[in-house]
Order: C-alpha cells, then sequence, then structure tokens
C-alpha cells in the first residue's frame, strides 16, 4: 500500500507547518487534523480549517486523502478558525440565561422596580401567564438541546457566544422588565385577548417540537446525512407542504402569540428582529436544499407559505 | 471589527488607485457617520467596506444614467456644502460671533445633510458598491445630530461645540463629494486624494469632540422636559428615555471611534504610501 505525504502550509504565509509522511491513502481530513494537533497542540481539530487551495473551500473532516485532487504529496493549506466553543455550550448557555433572567423580574428581586415592590406578585393573572409560557419555551429549547438536536457542525467561533448571549438575556431582560412591572396594563381585549394568544402560543409550541423531531428522526445518530425533510402522520408537520423551515415558522408564531398575549411592544419587536434573523437563515438553508436536491418541491417556500 | 478587516482586505486585493478608499474624516454622530467614507471613488458617498463587493477596485460597469445620476449628485452636494461653508465664513465675518450662526444656516444644512439619505437608496440599487448597512448608520448618525438633537434642542444651537462639528463636516464634506465628482469624470487632482485621505486626521477628532460635546450640552434639557420620552404606565407597556438614550449614544462613541479612525489611518498608508498591510484574521 502506498503511503502519502502530506504537507501542510499557512494559507496566508505558505510557511511550512507540518510535514506528515506515511499517511494511509485511506486516512479521513479528521485523523489529519488528529495529526497536526500533535505538533501544533494549541490548533485543536476543532479550529482547524484545511484546504487544498489557499483561497479554496474547508475540506470536510469525512472527505478521505485518496479522493482528494492530489498527488501522493498532498499541499493542505491551514487557517486558524480562532478560538470555538461548542455548539452544545453556546445553546445551553444563551437559553438559560432568559430563564433565569425573567424569573428575577417575575419575582420583583430587590433593585429592579422600587423597594416598596421588592417580592410582590402582580395582580394580573396574565402576568403569571406570561412567566409559566416564556419559562416553558426555554425549558423545551433546553431540553431540545439535550436530547432531540443533531448538530451538523460540533463547534462554532468563541465570540459567537458573547453576542448570541447579549442578544438573547438582553431581550429577555427588557420584555421582563415591563410584564412584571408594577405599572403593567393587561391586554386591551381582555380574556378573550388572552385565550386566543395562548392558542397561538401553545399551536405553535407543539409544531415548533413537532419540527424538530421530525428533523430529528431524519438523520441517524452519528451522521451528517442532510435529506429532504416530507410530513409525517403528525399534522403539525404538515406544514413542511408549504414552508422549508416550518420550525422558523411556528417559532415566530409562539413570539407573535406571546406578543398579543402580553400585549407589551418589547415583545414585538423581539419577535421581529427574530423573524428577520429567521428569514435570512430559512433563505439560505431554502437555497442549499434547491442546491442539493434536483426534486425539490416547488411550492415550498422558506418561512412564509406563499410569501418569503 | 470583521467589517472593517474585511473592508481592508477587499482593499488589498482591489490594487491601487481606484482602491477602496479609507474612511473620509467626518465626523462622528451616533457613533457612525465615522465613516462618512468612500468607496471606490465611483460614488456619490456612502462608505468604504464594501465587503460585499470583493473585487473592489474594479469599476463597475455603470449604466450612462447611473453615472450621470452620481455625477450630478456629487457635483451638487459639493455645490451645497460650499455654499454652507461661505455662509458660515460671512455669517462670522459680518457678526463676529458665533451665536445665531446655526440659526442662519439651519435651512440650508438641513436640506443638503437630509437629501444624502440617497446614498442609501445609491447602495441599494447598487450604482455605488457600499454596504447599505455601513451607509445607512452614517447617515443616519448624522440626520440624528441635525434633526434630534441641533433641531429639537433649541438652547444648543449656540453652543460652540456646534461650530466645532459643523465646520468639520463641511470641510470634509466638500472634500468628500468633490473626490467622488473627479473620480466620476477620471480626472483625479491629486491635491484631492491628498485632501481626502490627510484632512481626516484632524477633522475626525474634531467633529466627534463638537458632536459629543452637543450632546453632552442637551442633555440637562433634555432631562427637564422629558423630550421625546414615553413613561409608564401605557397600552403597550414600553418606554423610553431620551435622556438615557443620549448618555448611550456618546458612550457608543468610546469602543466605534478608535475602531475607525485607526482603520482610516491604515487606509491611508495603503493609498498614498502603497504600503501592504497583512490583515490579522478574524
Amino acid at each position: 500500500m502506498k503511503h502519502y505525504e502530506v504537507e501542510i502550509l499557512d494559507a496566508k504565509t505558505r510557511e511550512k507547518l507540518c510535514f506528515l509522511d506515511k499517511v494511509e491513502p485511506q486516512a479521513t481530513i479528521a485523523e489529519i487534523k488528529n495529526l497536526f494537533t500533535k505538533t501544533h497542540p494549541q490548533w485543536y481539530p476543532a479550529r482547524q480549517s484545511l484546504r487544498l487551495d489557499p483561497k479554496g473551500r474547508s475540506l470536510k473532516d469525512e472527505d478521505v486523502l485518496q479522493k482528494l485532487p492530489v498527488g501522493t504529496t498532498a499541499t493542505l493549506y491551514f487557517r486558524d478558525l480562532g478560538a470555538q466553543i461548542s455548539w452544545v455550550t453556546v445553546f445551553l448557555t444563551e437559553y438559560a440565561g432568559p430563564l433565569f433572567i425573567y424569573l428575577l423580574f417575575y419575582f420583583r428581586v430587590p433593585f429592579i422596580y422600587g423597594h416598596k415592590y421588592d417580592f410582590t406578585s402582580s395582580r394580573h393573572s396574565v402576568v403569571h401567564l406570561a412567566c409559566i409560557c416564556h419559562s416553558f419555551h426555554y425549558v423545551k429549547r433546553l431540553l431540545e438541546t439535550l436530547f432531540v438536536h443533531r448538530f451538523s457542525h460540533g463547534t462554532m467561533p468563541l465570540r459567537n457566544i458573547f453576542k448570541n448571549c447579549t442578544y438573547y438575556w438582553g431581550f429577555a431582560a427588557w420584555m421582563a422588565y415591563y410584564i412584571n412591572h408594577p405599572l403593567y396594563t393587561p391586554p386591551t381585549y381582555g380574556a378573550q385577548q388572552v385565550k386566543l394568544a395562548l392558542a397561538i402560543f401553545v399551536i405553535c409550541q407543539l409544531g415548533n417540537f413537532s419540527i424538530h423531531m421530525a428533523l430529528r428522526d431524519l438523520r441517524p445518530a452519528g451522521s451528517k446525512t442532510r435529506k429532504i425533510p416530507y410530513p409525517t402522520k403528525n399534522p403539525f408537520t404538515w406544514l413542511f407542504l408549504l414552508v422549508s423551515c416550518p420550525n422558523y415558522t411556528y417559532e415566530v408564531g409562539s413570539w407573535i402569540g406571546f406578543a398579543i398575549m402580553t400585549q407589551c411592544l418589547p415583545v414585538a419587536l423581539f419577535s421581529l428582529v427574530g423573524f428577520t434573523q429567521m428569514t435570512i437563515w430559512a433563505k439560505g438553508k431554502h437555497r442549499s436544499y434547491l442546491k442539493e436536491f434536483r426534486d425539490y418541491p416547488p411550492l415550498r417556500m422558506p418561512i412564509v407559505p406563499f410569501l418569503l | 471589527m470583521g467589517r472593517w478587516t474585511e473592508a481592508a482586505t477587499a482593499a488589498r486585493s482591489a490594487g491601487p488607485p481606484a482602491t477602496p478608499l479609507p474612511l473620509s474624516a467626518t465626523s462622528l454622530g451616533c457613533g457612525a457617520t465615522m465613516a462618512s467614507s468612500e468607496e471606490d471613488g465611483t460614488n456619490g458617498g456612502a462608505s468604504e467596506a464594501s465587503e460585499e463587493k470583493e473585487a473592489t477596485g474594479r469599476r463597475r460597469r455603470l449604466g450612462f444614467l447611473a453615472t450621470a445620476w452620481l455625477t450630478f449628485y456629487n457635483i451638487a452636494m459639493t455645490a451645497g456644502w460650499l455654499v454652507l461653508a461661505i455662509a458660515m465664513v460671512r455669517f462670522y465675518m459680518e457678526k463676529g460671533t458665533h451665536r445665531g450662526l446655526y440659526k442662519s444656516i439651519q435651512k440650508t444644512l438641513k436640506f443638503f445633510q437630509t437629501f444624502a439619505l440617497l446614498e442609501i437608496v445609491h447602495c441599494l440599487i447598487g450604482i455605488v458598491p457600499t454596504s447599505v448597512l455601513v451607509t445607512g448608520v452614517q447617515v443616519s448618525s448624522r440626520i440624528f445630530m441635525v434633526w434630534l438633537v441641533t433641531h429639537s434642542i433649541k438652547p444648543v444651537q449656540n453652543e460652540e461645540s456646534v461650530v466645532l462639528f459643523l465646520v468639520s463636516w463641511t470641510v470634509t464634506e466638500i472634500t468628500r463629494y468633490s473626490f467622488y465628482t473627479f473620480s466620476l469624470l477620471d480626472h483625479l487632482p491629486y491635491f484631492i486624494k491628498w485632501a481626502r485621505y490627510n484632512f481626516f486626521i484632524i477633522l475626525y477628532p474634531v467633529g466627534v469632540a463638537g458632536e459629543l460635546l452637543t450632546i453632552y450640552a442637551a442633555l440637562p434639557y433634555v432631562k427637564k422636559t422629558g423630550m421625546f420620552s414615553i413613561r409608564l404606565p401605557n397600552k403597550y407597556n414600553v418606554s423610553f428615555d431620551y435622556y438615557y438614550f443620549l448618555l448611550i449614544t456618546m458612550a457608543s462613541y468610546i469602543p466605534l471611534f478608535p475602531q475607525l479612525y485607526f482603520h482610516m489611518l491604515r487606509q491611508r498608508r495603503k493609498v498614498l504610501h502603497g504600503e501592504v498591510i497583512i490583515e490579522k484574521d478574524d
């Protein structure tokens, strides 16, 4: 069996960083990354980007050396992706924050509202309901992160955790401040409005969860395969007929429900910002699906049926 | 900020002269006019960071109509700010004081500064290869300063700091718009390029100082009157305190100003002195 030689150069300076000889032809990029880490321990595999061309795309971990367009001496270019953090860690941190922060406001912990309100409770039932909904939402997200989601990537850049936490925690505090404020004004149309909003919220939470489960079942554990998602027996998944990312559709729906329930402008703004971001993601995902699958259902839109 | 690094990277790949321009020395405003910068000389003023168009420096083939419009736009803006400059000088020569200066030029200032909103549209429709976001932020900060501070908070109109940023903006804009005009006409005198890449060194901090001092001077009035603010309780369960908003705006200059200033310095070294700068990976 012929062995390969692999030299790794810095993509920017072209400096020779590492030379590996006697590499198996069936070695994967992942294995090469591990070998590279041995000589440069500060660059753990997750922060390595190896490519055939300094300006080209990153090679995937699963790529096999033999199948790459290289001779028996392969030259790979290395780019440092910067400190990395696992997706799971980021999700858990960014979701635990709002859960905890909202409760601080709900229980009117000292130094938030005036002293005379410390540890008092709102007299509006909708405020208690809102706390339950908000908390349920984030507990659901935490559980899904731990038990449901199957991530394509293991890690993301470290700076993302600061950006994401600022966003989630900041908005949570901002919303919670008003909803739990002693001067909170309940919805104009009273119980009717709250009931309708609650219905929307619950349906969308169930919908969102159904989609997450459906997506999970598309992909076997430990794999990174991608398939077209289709509706299942669960009626909530029938939204797949009309959109590529019904999980985002349901998510926006949940927050719209929450906004109607609390009649709180910051909640509406949070929904809007979230919708904008999710639309960008949905469009990207939709484009990827179209590129990857020739037979992708033409009726589907990225996030809003028929419209967006 | 990744954005700026990318801009610089784009600048590098573009190669000399028509390269992405550095931020012109405009003043800040709400943390971002900072970059009343440039892009690659073809346009009616917008910021540099053409991060989306990697091939910066490659002169986009603009249609005749677009070129004609942009040329007209830039000439008009150059003229407008020149008129402002002359009006300001005349006022000071006649009256010998800055008191009443703002009032005398405010209509012209508001007209031309507001007209600059078009630059966002230029980016949106693609006749200017600059990021809509960056341009939007820059122009917005100017609009903020003009309409939400000096126009709305009358007591600050006679502050010296107002003259400070007005002078800075005026000189900067005249330089910037004439730079674009000449670039569009393909006849760029070196001294305009020189001015554009050197004036900012002084004008930028001066403008920032003027803006910050003006906002600072406005604070007591804002606090006393509670203007532009919404209090609880109300139907939509929201509140807004313009006083704190202004404080936060002032604070935002601290992280933003140095970044933009140093970026401009780097751009200057590149364009005027042909330095090759290797950017740190983001």
